[in-house]
């Protein structure tokens, strides 16, 4: 059954608490900037949004990457972004309709949120979030 | 790791910024943040020197905790001498600055010297350079911090940076970052303001690195599922915040009212975190939702909107948006102590005092001897320009204005209020220890808090040792809050517990919930070196001990450890403390036998030489 994440903005604190825990588990260090999920805080609008891959059924990313870095995970649907493929072209980003995935300058490829690919518990800023702002849900195919 | 190893000195002087290796042998016996920005404070500031002088420094710390996912892992403190109290002072602040600056990968800031014309200091990961900022001077912290941000580019950045007040020289002014949160007390704002600094915006990409990043996570997550499971941290604080607090304080009979004339308030339900959750007949609610500070998840922060329709702000649309709404302290300064129970004139103060750059604890009690000398007669609304009594929200609002942007009589309020008593020849009005203005909890209901008050290296404060958690929680151990066996060492012991919270970068809150192994489990796991529980403890006396000797060698001696006539002869009148005063001299004598110190409270020879001061 496809899965993705779903932010539920009303509950979002603005803690931060996802970014640390996927810097943490996919890079090796606490680093919000190099998190897959990103929190906007918007003071303005007195609102903190979550935002990370959507998952897309039909995902531009996938069908853009001229190297075939991003397969899918037929288990639950996740595009996936295998690094030692990647060739860091940026072209994904550019095709990527929601901006989710982003390149990353110190090692010169790209990264997106594969919903924690191999982990059996689930996406670590799922279990991190405090407030269960951010739930992994079912995506009924379209 | 998981400190970044280097710090940054910038001489405001001549405009030169370098970049040093932290003393990691400091590190070892000061961990960091309170304890480490003091230890090279004393080591580098004259005790005796005019807080103003271009010789104090200003020093801005971050703990090895700031920056991982630690709950409440973001704080950060600014460290200087005082010009309220002449202590060392060390403001502590959440928000997200100190995580930031953190990411940038920097352990300190120390500013030296005083800059020629007004500056402000960019920080991007490696780089730092020193800006012009006179376009900001005279300008609230709510035209800077946004206004830095578009000018630099990047809405990423994070500013924490002085209003009106700080460069006014308003001796409680504050230093404000992410628009609402504040290193408050003691006025380090004014320092800052002395120097010509406007303010500090930092962006930072590097990240934090933990020694042992599986047994960090570990702890962590154990960290965090005991605040969840917990009642204060879990359920009290996020729903009602702070203020949960006002009216159990006030059924204590330890909530000061008219400027400590009385210890329980009529209006107290109307302030409280309960009134801030109830819907009015018009559908308007004054708490919109909570927030978090950086990776935490108590989450007490309080997002708050002024009905629009109330006078405050009816003609104002700029204040009708959502901003940080009031917490216990600031609704008990600015509302029972002055005696206004106007929720909605007290969010708007608040707004007011985070906007130009003040400390509400002190703004607020400050107002309240005001008001007692106006119903006393020594000051008069000719020189005031209106009538100050007790419960007027409107002077309130108007006296706050003026202090903000220092005009007329907001002069004379900005002096604190020690000074502002000894000027109209009343002292004895003054509700302060050390020239530090007090916080929300009456020594007369809460005995082991007269202690704490008396004893704090920073004057009159709640942070330095919250026996109210023991005395009304009952955490860890409940004791009788008008006792007053036992309590010099339950006050030793908060305070050098409070001393490794606040030097490891982690909020104090935490400690409603952790004690000091979930801390010490945190600690170790991130950071190279010893940290067992008795190195812990060992670190928290010899902070305290370290602060002490900078005050003692700055002319605070011990005759200063000591409390208002006022709490120590005038009988409490209600509530369950009612014919109580605070009897600081049953418990002070082995509070310094505790301590080590001798009978007129200087630490022994033998004492400096265990802890290796």
């Amino acid at each position: 059954m496809a899965k993705a994440l779903n932010f539920i903005i009303e509950k979002c604190t603005g803690c931060h608490q996802c970014e640390l825990a996927c810097s943490a588990v996919h890079e090796g260090v606490f680093n919000q900037d190099l998190s897959r999920i990103r929190i906007f805080l918007m003071p303005d609008v007195s609102k903190n949004v979550p935002y990370a891959c959507l998952q897309c059924e039909e995902a531009w990313c996938l069908h853009a990457c001229p190297v075939e870095a991003i397969y899918e995970n037929e288990a639950n649907g996740a595009k996936v972004l295998d690094g030692s493929i990647c060739v860091g072209c940026k072209v994904c980003t550019i095709a990527c309709p929601y901006g989710t995935v982003v390149y990353h300058p110190s090692s010169g490829k790209v990264v997106k949120c594969d919903l924690c690919e191999g982990h059996e518990e689930g996406p670590y800023c799922v279990a991190s979030c405090p407030t269960s702002a951010i739930e992994l849900v079912e995506v009924a195919a379209s | 790791m998981s400190w970044a190893k280097r710090l940054l000195r910038v001489n405001l002087t001549t405009g030169t910024l370098k970049e040093e290796p932290t003393n990691m042998d400091w590190a070892a016996k000061y961990l960091g943040q309170r304890g480490l920005g003091t230890k090279y404070l004393v080591n580098e500031v004259a005790p005796g020197v005019d807080a103003f002088a271009p010789e104090n420094k200003l020093i801005v710390a971050t703990g090895p905790l700031t920056g991982t996912n630690a709950s409440t892992g973001g704080r950060w403190s600014v460290i200087t001498k005082s010009p309220l109290t002449g202590c060392v002072a060390c403001s502590n602040s959440g928000g997200f600055f100190g995580g930031e600056l953190k990411n940038a990968g920097w352990d300190m800031i120390i500013f030296e010297g005083k800059s020629p014309k007004p500056v402000m200091l960019y920080i991007n990961n490696d780089e730092a350079k020193l800006l012009p900022a006179d376009e900001y001077w005279g300008k609230s912290v709510w035209i800077t911090e946004p206004g830095i941000k578009q000018q630099l580019g990047d809405p990423n950045i994070k500013v924490a940076s002085i209003g009106e007040a700080g460069e006014n020289g308003v001796l409680y002014a504050a230093i404000v970052n992410d628009l609402d949160r504040a290193a408050g007390r003691s006025g380090v704002g004014a320092v800052m303001g002395s120097k010509n600094l406007k303010a500090m915006a930092v962006r930072g990409t590097k990240g934090v690195k933990v020694r042992d990043p599986m047994s960090f996570m570990k702890a962590t997550t154990a960290g965090k599922k005991i605040l969840a499971e917990n009642a204060v941290t879990g359920q009290g604080l996020p729903t009602y915040g702070t203020n949960v607090l006002m009216n159990v304080i006030n059924e204590t009979g330890a909530l000061p009212t008219h400027n400590h004339r009385d210890v329980q308030f009529d209006g107290a339900k109307h302030i409280s975190g309960e009134a801030m959750h109830e819907v009015g007949p018009d559908g308007h609610k004054n708490l919109v939702r909570n927030g978090a500070c950086f990776a935490c998840t108590i989450q007490c922060q309080r997002v708050a909107k002024v009905n629009p329709k109330h006078w405050t702000v009816k003609d104002k649309p700029e204040y009708q948006k959502e901003s940080g709404g009031v917490e216990y302290e600031n609704a008990w300064s600015l509302g029972a102590d002055t005696g206004v129970d106007d929720l909605d004139a007290i969010t708007f103060v608040n707004f007011l005092c985070n906007e130009h750059g003040m400390d509400p604890i002190s703004h607020g009690a400050t107002v309240a001897a005001a008001m007692e000398l106006f119903e006393t007669g020594a000051i008069t609304e000719q020189q005031v320009g209106f009538p100050l009594r007790f419960g007027d929200a409107e002077a309130l609002v108007k006296i706050t204005e003026l202090t903000g942007k220092g005009v007329g009589f907001g002069k004379d309020i900005g002096l604190g209020s020690k000074r502002l008593c000894e000027k109209y020849g009343k002292p004895e009005l003054s509700m302060t220890v050390k020239g530090q203005e007090f916080p929300a909890y009456d020594p007369r209901g809460i005995q082991g808090m007269g202690l704490a008050y008396a004893t704090s290296n920073r004057g009159a404060c709640h942070l330095r040792g919250y026996t109210v958690s023991s005395e009304i929680f009952g955490i860890p151990e409940k004791s009788d809050p008008l006792a007053t066996d036992g309590k010099a060492g339950l006050v030793k012991a908060f305070q050098d517990v409070t001393a490794v919270v606040d030097s490891a970068g982690l909020c104090v809150f935490t400690t409603f919930a952790w004690g000091l192994p979930e801390i010490q489990s945190q600690i170790e796991a991130a950071c190279e070196g010893d940290f067992s529980l008795e190195r812990l403890q060992e670190i928290g006396e010899r902070i305290w001990n370290m602060e002490r000797r900078f005050n003692l060698d700055a002319g605070v001696k011990g005759d200063q450890d000591t409390l208002p006539q006022r709490l120590l002869k005038e009988a409490a009148k209600t509530g369950p403390a009612k014919g109580r005063v605070a009897d600081l001299d049953k418990m002070l004598p082995q509070y310094y036998e505790l301590r080590g110190w001798s009978r007129d409270g200087v630490p022994t020879d033998e004492t400096m030489s265990r802890l290796g001061v």
